[in-house]
């Protein structure tokens, strides 16, 4: 006889914690008077960060294209700022193609929301009064991007060139690792998840901040020396969390982002995305000055379960999907 | 040469790290939501047995390893090589100190081991599990001892030295765990 695994991966009770969370989370956006709301799943414009994959879906009788199941609700969220909605959340799914792993699922959930008004600071403050009161650690800690390097890597990147980014792989072993890595900020994320994060395991909720420029994603670039993308990730044991913007509301810069997105994307021989005309559209009408931030609620239940891996807290993840 | 790229490094497979052959023990996805993926994969150097970690840029590949697990029958050292046979086909390969290691002191004639190829050529040999092998040399045993708990060296025929129970004789042949060096049972003659 064949033996069919249908039964859930998540414990009985790791999936009432869920719902409880979710249940908390609702609570803590109803207090605080946000409107829920939902975004489509499927969107006929998709992510264009050369990082992220998206999965194309065939729509025959229904649209004239191709759709594509969305990486995150950003663009259709900002849509209904720009429209006036006010302060707004949303739990959904989100999908990214070939991201699967102890941290990672394909389809996972989200919890994205946005606060016209606020900046990335007044944006962490709310984060960490969410995430502290659900896991029950102490307020988080926050550091630049570069305090975060100079305090758990012992060297600062701020102006580091590629020599020096190779030096310090080859000093902490991993030059074998990063090989031929021609691109500096793939060479700076790799030394982030290799030799601050590890750092990070030991304590509670950080805070980092002030990205470099050129990982501004859609967040505003502070002019100065060097300019700085005000953009926050919150770790919790070293684990991403959340991820923040002081959100970019300028339609002529982000198109420039986009349209260099898909030059990326074509050197890299990467499928072509369409680029999402209507959220342009919704910046010209006017987005207001608003912060951001998305936050992994699968990784928020395995940090409160103490799970140590996401299939753990789904009740069918994609191998029993 | 057969590549595997990031997306098919999984536990089991087995790729070709700095010229040597790796069986790949944990993999896992380094991704920051905003930024480049990397697979991050633990494996073990087939020829020495050590277990190291390597990150890779998603998209990057490996070369495959031709590395496969025959089960072959022991027959004979002649001092410089183990030879073995496989029963099937009954080809004789043979196998040198390198590949036989810690093993040698485990292989008795007729033995059926475990004899990993690479690039058909034999890089580890692991002996069965259990083996049964005679003492040859020991100290007098205290008959009727079973209880003190108590232990001696014994060496066996094919050199290993393992601690057994004081009862045991000179001329028995015992049942031992070839993973963990440890003396199981006393095997009556016949069995």
């Amino acid at each position: 006889m064949v033996t069919v695994a249908w039964a859930p991966t998540a414990r009985p009770e790791t999936l009432r914690l869920r719902a409880d969370l979710l249940a908390r989370i609702r609570r803590f956006f109803a207090d605080r008077d946000f409107l829920e709301v939902e975004t489509p799943l499927l969107g006929a414009a998709a992510a264009l960060d050369p990082h992220l994959s998206s999965f194309v879906v065939g729509c025959d009788g229904v649209a004239d294209r191709d759709l594509y199941l969305q990486t995150s609700p950003e663009f259709a969220m900002k849509r209904l700022l720009a429209a006036g909605s006010g302060p707004v959340y949303q739990i959904c799914k989100a999908f990214r193609e070939a991201e699967s792993g102890r941290w990672h699922s394909p389809e996972f959930t989200l919890l994205e929301w946005y606060r016209p008004g606020f900046d990335h600071h007044r944006l962490m403050d709310e984060v960490d009064v969410l995430v502290c009161g659900i896991l029950g650690t102490p307020a988080a800690v926050r550091m630049t991007y570069d305090q975060a390097f100079e305090e758990l890597a012992g060297w600062s990147p701020r102006d580091a060139d590629m020599g020096m980014l190779r030096r310090a792989a080859r000093e902490q072993g991993l030059a074998e690792d990063v090989g031929a890595e021609t691109d500096r900020d793939g060479l700076l994320d790799f030394l982030f998840s290799h030799t601050v994060q590890p750092g990070l395991a030991g304590r509670g909720a950080v805070f980092v901040y002030d990205f470099p420029a050129t990982q501004a994603a859609l967040a505003r670039v502070r002019a100065g020396n060097p300019p700085v993308a005000e953009r926050f990730e919150l770790l919790v044991q070293g684990v991403e969390l959340a991820n923040g913007y002081h959100e970019l509301i300028d339609p002529a810069e982000q198109r420039r982002r986009f349209e260099c997105d898909q030059t990326r994307r074509r050197e890299r021989a990467l499928p072509a995305y369409p680029l999402d005309e209507r959220l342009l559209a919704a910046m010209a009408h006017g987005l207001p000055p608003c912060a951001g931030v998305a936050l992994g609620v699968d990784r928020l239940v395995m940090l409160a379960a103490g799970a140590s891996s996401i299939d753990e807290v789904i009740a069918f993840p994609i191998s029993r999907a | 040469m057969a590549t595997i790229g990031t997306n098919e490094m999984r536990v089991g497979v087995k790729i070709m790290v700095d010229a040597d052959p790796c069986v790949i023990v944990d993999s896992d996805l380094v991704k920051p939501g905003k930024g480049q993926a990397f697979t991050r994969v633990k494996f073990r150097n087939l020829k020495t047995g050590r277990v190291l970690e390597r990150t890779y840029k998603s998209g990057d590949s490996a070369e495959a390893a031709d590395v496969i697990d025959t089960d072959l029958q022991y027959l004979y050292a002649d001092g410089e090589f183990w030879h073995f046979m496989d029963l099937a086909s009954y080809e004789q390969l043979s196998a040198d100190q390198n590949a036989v290691g810690d093993a040698a002191k485990w292989l008795k004639e007729q033995d059926t081991c475990t004899v990993t190829l690479w690039n058909g050529a034999p890089i580890t040999v692991t002996p069965p599990n259990f083996v049964t092998l005679k003492i040859v040399q020991t100290d007098p045993g205290i008959r009727g001892d079973t209880a003190s708990g108590g232990t001696k060296p014994a060496m066996l025929e094919t050199g290993a030295v393992v601690k057994v129970p004081l009862f045991i004789e000179e001329g028995e042949s015992i049942k031992v765990d070839t993973r963990t060096g440890e003396y199981v049972s006393r095997v009556k003659e016949g069995e």
